[in-house]
């Protein structure tokens, strides 16, 4: 039988939403109505999509304005007579139709700090017990969707928030690299609070409603991040304590996590430079796709100068790289230690 | 069938969708239900403390949980910690843990939850949008506040253990319906109270090892456990909080009797 929808289609200039009547089967998701449109009305309807089993991440989209996962939303929870509507995720530029660009969380990811083992701890020697990896392995869940960036509002109705906000997402790397057992890093908490907007989240639980993978978000990862940070910043004990041994200048030369955000409060925002120039932290700076002198991409992966995927490496790098390119210092133990 | 790749981020326009939501369900019914909810709760409690009347059952020593400890000079008997203020009406009776157990709640991460979506409207629901056309959260005053939450929690720790010396204290005189309700007020108000996410913070949540700390594991386990409940118990609180004074209210106004077991 057939059901109406309406599927916006358009790009960045602009668009509006068109209506469909599709044939609908049972058991099938609003992911496979998607497949009959582009199979029988509108061949050139662009879907971002992979599994169809839920753990891509891909086919993120809002359905009758709730942000889903296309493959994950049965037609059967809708009723006959029901018009569905379908868009594309609204926070993020639309690329077309129902494709969006969602580089914005690939960036922020990039300026979290990585897993830091602790000195000495070579790759392969790495010991810790499952009650306490536990936590963390809850966020290894994501399979980044970003339908938790999407629905949070900090961004999506506020756009201006976004240099200074990193979202649910990486909140829950924070979170993971934190309770780490091996992770030696120990200013994650003022990373999170300085550079990747913290304070911003007032805690609605958004992000939790529509997580797919039904990660805790608020409750087990920004939440216990917060009461973190407010042992180090907002705690009037610790505080003072600080002040009367001074460990707060200390501590701030040492492991000052940089703020590589522009706008976050208290920060001047961009990567500090060493002394030779080089930033300090392993960040590297987000790339385009390559563009031709029209402004836009080729039209075919043939005529393009190299096959296949960029590599996510840069494509001016080729393996192995000289040791001397390697910025990679494997932490050693203190001799003094 | 022409096909142009356009330069992604090139355009950085969001989708031109006219609608400020399209959900189709109910998403008004639930910030709608907390409004009532809060709002009717605040107007009794608020009437209830500037009442100063009705707060104490002599006979069974029902002290309500608005009023303890009773520390003014309208007290009389109700008083077990001594009344250093004087009798005054905009001073409540329980002038000294109220701010702070008004703290305790304004500041618990579930209430914020509630009050964001159903008073500020920051949002009303998910995938709906703000009200308001600037945000900066919790980042800078009077918001960055709600950190002080933990402070008041151990505040709220010591006025639990004042309003279960009050169950005990009423429960020398026999046994009573009043002394049952009291009893689960003051279950209530602990499991709310340890179900806090600072408590669970503190009881083990701050560790990074949980093997070398097995004690508190158990604890943070057990807060764990009750935190999945933090909402429920929030609510919960409010209606025995709001129960128990009306019982007690009723009972010193002589609007009915209670219902004795024992004595």
């Amino acid at each position: 039988m057939k059901r109406h929808f309406r599927v916006w289609r358009g790009d960045a200039s602009g668009g509006d939403l068109r209506d469909f009547d599709v044939e609908v089967n049972e058991g099938e998701v609003v992911l496979d109505i998607i497949h009959r449109l582009q199979a029988t009305q509108t061949p050139d309807l662009a879907c971002r999509w992979n599994c169809k089993a839920g753990k891509c991440g891909s086919c993120s989209m809002e359905i009758n304005g709730k942000p889903r996962l296309g493959c994950m939303t049965r037609m059967s929870t809708f009723t006959e007579d029901e018009t569905i509507t379908i868009t594309p995720i609204r926070t993020f530029p639309v690329i077309r139709d129902l494709v969006t660009d969602v580089s914005f969380n690939y960036e922020k990811a990039r300026e979290t700090p990585a897993f830091a083992p602790p000195p000495g701890l070579a790759p392969g020697e790495y010991r810790m017990q499952q009650v306490d990896v536990e936590r963390s392995q809850e966020f290894r869940k994501c399979i980044e969707c970003f339908l938790c960036q999407n629905t949070c509002h900090v961004i999506r109705d506020h756009d201006e928030n976004k240099p200074a906000f990193s979202g649910p997402r990486n909140f829950i790397r924070a979170a993971e690299l934190d309770m780490h057992p091996l992770d030696d890093r120990t200013d994650r908490k003022e990373f999170a609070q300085a550079s990747q907007g913290l304070g911003y989240c007032n805690i609605t639980k958004c992000c939790t409603e529509v997580c797919p993978e039904h990660i805790k978000i608020t409750d087990n990862a920004i939440i216990p991040m917060k009461e973190r940070v407010v042992d180090r910043r907002y705690d009037p004990l610790v505080w003072l304590g600080r002040k009367i041994f001074r460990r707060d200048q200390l501590e701030s030369a040492e492991n000052m996590a940089p703020s590589t955000t522009v706008g976050v409060a208290g920060t001047s925002g961009g990567t500090t430079l060493g002394a030779s120039g080089v930033p300090h932290s392993s960040v590297r700076l987000p790339e385009s796709a390559p563009i031709g002198p029209d402004g836009r991409m080729d039209v075919a992966e043939l005529l393009a100068p190299q096959q296949g995927g960029l590599s996510p490496f840069g494509e001016d790098i080729s393996f192995p790289l000289p040791p001397e390119y390697i910025t990679y210092t494997h932490p050693e133990r203190d001799k003094n230690q | 069938m022409t096909t142009t790749a356009s330069r992604p981020g090139g355009g950085k326009a969001r989708a031109a969708i006219t609608a400020r939501t399209l959900r189709t369900d109910r998403w008004w019914l639930a910030p709608l239900v907390t409004f009532i909810g809060l709002s009717a709760w605040v107007t009794y409690a608020t009437v209830r403390v500037f009442m100063h009347k009705w707060f104490f059952v002599e006979e069974y020593l029902y002290l309500t949980p608005f009023y303890s400890p009773c520390i003014t000079d309208v007290c009389g008997p109700a008083a077990e910690f001594g009344t250093p203020l004087p009798a005054f009406f905009l001073i409540p009776e329980a002038a000294f843990t109220l701010p702070f157990l008004l703290l305790f709640r304004l500041t618990c991460y579930y209430y914020r939850k509630a009050y964001y979506r159903a008073f500020w409207l920051s949002p009303p629901a998910c995938a709906v949008p703000d009200g308001h056309k600037t945000y900066t959260g919790e980042t800078r005053f009077p918001l960055i506040f709600q950190n002080a939450h933990r402070y008041a929690f151990y505040a709220a720790v010591i006025i639990s253990v004042i309003n279960t010396w009050d169950a005990v204290h009423a429960q020398t005189t026999g046994l009573g319906l009043g002394n049952l309700i009291l009893w689960i007020n003051v279950i209530m108000l602990w499991a709310y109270t340890l179900s806090c996410h600072s408590c669970r913070h503190i009881a083990g949540g701050r560790m990074k090892h949980f093997s070398k700390h097995p004690v508190r594991y158990r604890f943070w386990t057990f807060v764990s456990k009750l935190n999945t409940r933090h909402m429920q118990l929030a609510w919960i609180t409010l209606g025995t909080l709001a129960l128990t004074d009306f019982y007690i209210m009723g009972l010193d106004a002589n609007w009915f009797d209670d219902l004795r077991f024992i004595n």
